[in-house]
């Protein structure tokens, strides 16, 4: 138990629950870091096996690919848990490390089963972030998004039990996409993927989190999904189209977006879409780019989402409509927003700029003109939506009238130490290429890349001031995909229920009339005023009998 | 005065292409300011696509408020 990174951090959530003051806070930030120094030490290969109802169980297997997730899971929570010490929700804290080890537990899997399980539990914690946060909506989008989780879930099972049967292996291996099985634990892997048309649940309820909680959120479940997409289906066609399709459906929900933490939450379907559209191409460039780019994407946007966390807690507004101008109460936080939002966009000299290269280049390589000529698009569509929308609009802008302070020393740590990292791998980028799952000869700073990237996003950013009388916020949402259920299903099951109330009442109208007669029919002849009840004179009695004996003489006569 | 300094380094980008070694991985990237002109008009595009989206799709933001 203490060995196994995951569950150190889910025993810490035990621990933690009952915990107030500093023992809290040591137990916060201890967990995670022996988690991670754990990770750090331990080898590669099977640690622990086990058989249960026949089948091989690997509970903890560590390779460089599931040692880089872990690793950067381990990482995230420690930085999560700076920024949320001051939390005043006590469930939050013990929330995040339980889906922060189920994340890890997941990535160290080596079989199916114990994946499952961890994907479960994933779901568990993060729908108990979703509850800390204690609002009424929060509370409805975390029954839509749970509800989102246990079909994914279910689908896995499904798939899982399938492949299993098929096989007769529990191994969790690279997978053809060749029957019902994979494809079932391909659409699991890709809801939580948040891949389009499976993606309004992201949106829809990461937002809702409290200031610290979409921190947490952001990083786990759509990553956990790119590992295990990484491994389970490297490679697949399919995942080319369904991570563009999310880059550019990212963008331009992210655009219409007012909310800015929803405009961030589009942005992670975006971000995850590059991954996707990576681990579709296959190669070893590619497969690279996608685990390199998964680890850079949580470090800056979460970075970027503490910078959001930060205003959302010392104003508690979220609209771009009612932000603007807070540069010049909250310095710290807009410098520390803007390096996650030059990361996120690639500058140079950032950590975005040394992984999603890759990506690009394995397109390239490949000589896949349109996917190359696309995902420069989509880049230069980030630095729009995310690079410099996100920081205009709540930083710059127009005069809110808002003189918010800075968030306390805590959160302001947790910014600082991330704004570090996300400048350092852009710049000492090697410690990062060597925990990559295949060995990495890329070489992001040519002086020509670098002159390509700075003209793609400078005019990108001209793009946005020229075009700024277009991209003016208003009072909106846009409707995505869980209209469907949310108002669509909702609709067609009134509807429905409205027609099945009718059908009854005419049935039942129906019914009523035909016993109505049955009993009418029924009391003629036997009711109390009924034929058969009638009471008969003596004469007309006599006259009957004697009518009954000649019909017997008859037909004694004939037969 | 931002909008000068901001013009100036935008050429600057574009100019700074005619000094550094090529190697493109297509043809087009040779052309001068191929990445600017391809940035700017992907995301004028992209704001384009946004707003038709947009007129078709949005709604007042107490929409889903019961």
């Amino acid at each position: 138990m203490i060995s196994h990174p995951g569950l150190v951090l889910i025993l810490g959530a035990a621990l933690l629950a009952p915990l107030r003051g500093w023992p809290r806070a040591v137990v916060a930030l201890g967990a995670p870091v022996f988690s991670l120094l754990l990770l750090l030490q331990l080898d590669e290969g099977v640690h622990w096996q086990a058989r249960f109802l026949g089948m091989e169980l690997a509970p903890l297997a560590l390779d460089k690919l599931s040692r880089l997730f872990a690793i950067i899971f381990a990482l995230m929570a420690a930085g999560g848990a700076l920024f949320a010490l001051n939390q005043e929700r006590r469930m939050e804290l013990p929330a995040a490390l339980l889906y922060a080890g189920a994340a890890i537990g997941a990535t160290l899997a080596g079989d199916l089963v114990t994946l499952f399980i961890f994907w479960e539990l994933m779901a568990v914690g993060s729908t108990l972030v979703l509850w800390s946060a204690a609002t009424p909506a929060a509370y409805r989008a975390s029954m839509r998004y749970v509800m989102v989780h246990l079909f994914g879930g279910m689908l896995l099972f499904l798939g899982v039990a399938g492949h299993v049967l098929e096989t007769g292996s529990t191994a969790f291996a690279a997978m053809q996409l060749n029957g019902i099985s994979q494809g079932l634990i391909l659409a699991a892997f890709l809801v939580n993927a948040a891949a389009w048309p499976l993606s309004a649940w992201l949106p829809d309820a990461y937002p809702e989190a409290s200031w610290s909680g979409m921190v947490f959120l952001s990083a786990f479940t759509t990553k956990t999904a790119v590992y295990v997409l990484l491994r389970g289906f490297p490679g697949t066609e399919l995942l080319v189209y369904a991570g563009l399709a999310m880059v550019f459906y990212g963008i331009v929900y992210a655009l219409l977006e007012n909310d800015m933490r929803r405009i961030l939450a589009y942005s992670i379907v975006n971000q995850v879409g590059f991954m996707i559209t990576g681990i579709g191409l296959g190669t070893e460039m590619a497969l690279n780019g996608a685990a390199a780019h998964a680890f850079t994407h949580i470090l800056y946007k979460a970075l970027l989402l503490m910078s959001a966390g930060s205003v959302l807690y010392v104003t508690g507004r979220r609209k771009c409509t009612d932000l603007g101008g807070l540069y010049r109460s909250m310095p710290f936080t807009m410098a520390c927003g803007i390096i996650g939002a030059l990361a996120i966009s690639s500058f140079p000299l950032t950590s975005g700029f040394v992984s999603k290269s890759m990506i690009s280049q394995a397109a390239a390589d490949q000589h896949l003109f349109a996917v190359w000529m696309l995902l420069a698009a989509a880049s230069a569509g980030v630095f729009l939506h995310a690079g410099i929308k996100f920081p205009w609009f709540v930083f710059f802008q127009k005069d809110s009238g808002l003189r918010p302070a800075e968030p306390p020393w805590n959160m302001r740590l947790a910014m600082a130490l991330l704004s570090a990292l996300c400048i350092g791998l852009g710049i000492f980028y090697q410690p990062l290429y060597q925990l990559l799952p295949y060995p990495a000869h890329y070489q992001p700073y040519t002086s020509w890349h670098v002159v390509a990237q700075l003209q793609l996003l400078l005019f990108s950013g001209l793009a946005f001031f020229v075009m700024l009388g277009w991209l003016k916020r208003t009072l909106t949402v846009t409707l995505d995909t869980d209209w469907l259920y949310r108002v669509f299903f909702a609709r067609l099951a009134t509807l429905g229920a409205s027609l099945a109330v009718r059908v009854i009442a005419r049935v039942e109208a129906a019914a009523a009339a035909a016993t109505g007669r049955l009993e009418a029919t029924v009391r003629a002849f036997l009711g109390a005023q009924g034929v058969f009840a009638r009471t008969w004179t003596a004469g007309s009695m006599a006259v009957g009998m004697m009518l009954m004996l000649l019909a017997l003489l008859v037909s004694y006569y004939f037969f | 005065m931002i909008w000068k300094l901001f013009i100036a380094v935008l050429a600057l980008t574009v100019a700074a292409q005619l000094l550094v070694e090529p190697h493109p991985h297509f043809v087009v990237e040779r052309l001068l300011a191929w990445n600017a002109l391809y940035g700017f008009l992907a995301c004028a595009v992209l704001i384009v696509v946004a707003k038709a989206l947009g007129l078709l799709l949005k709604r007042r933001d107490d929409y889903y408020d019961d």
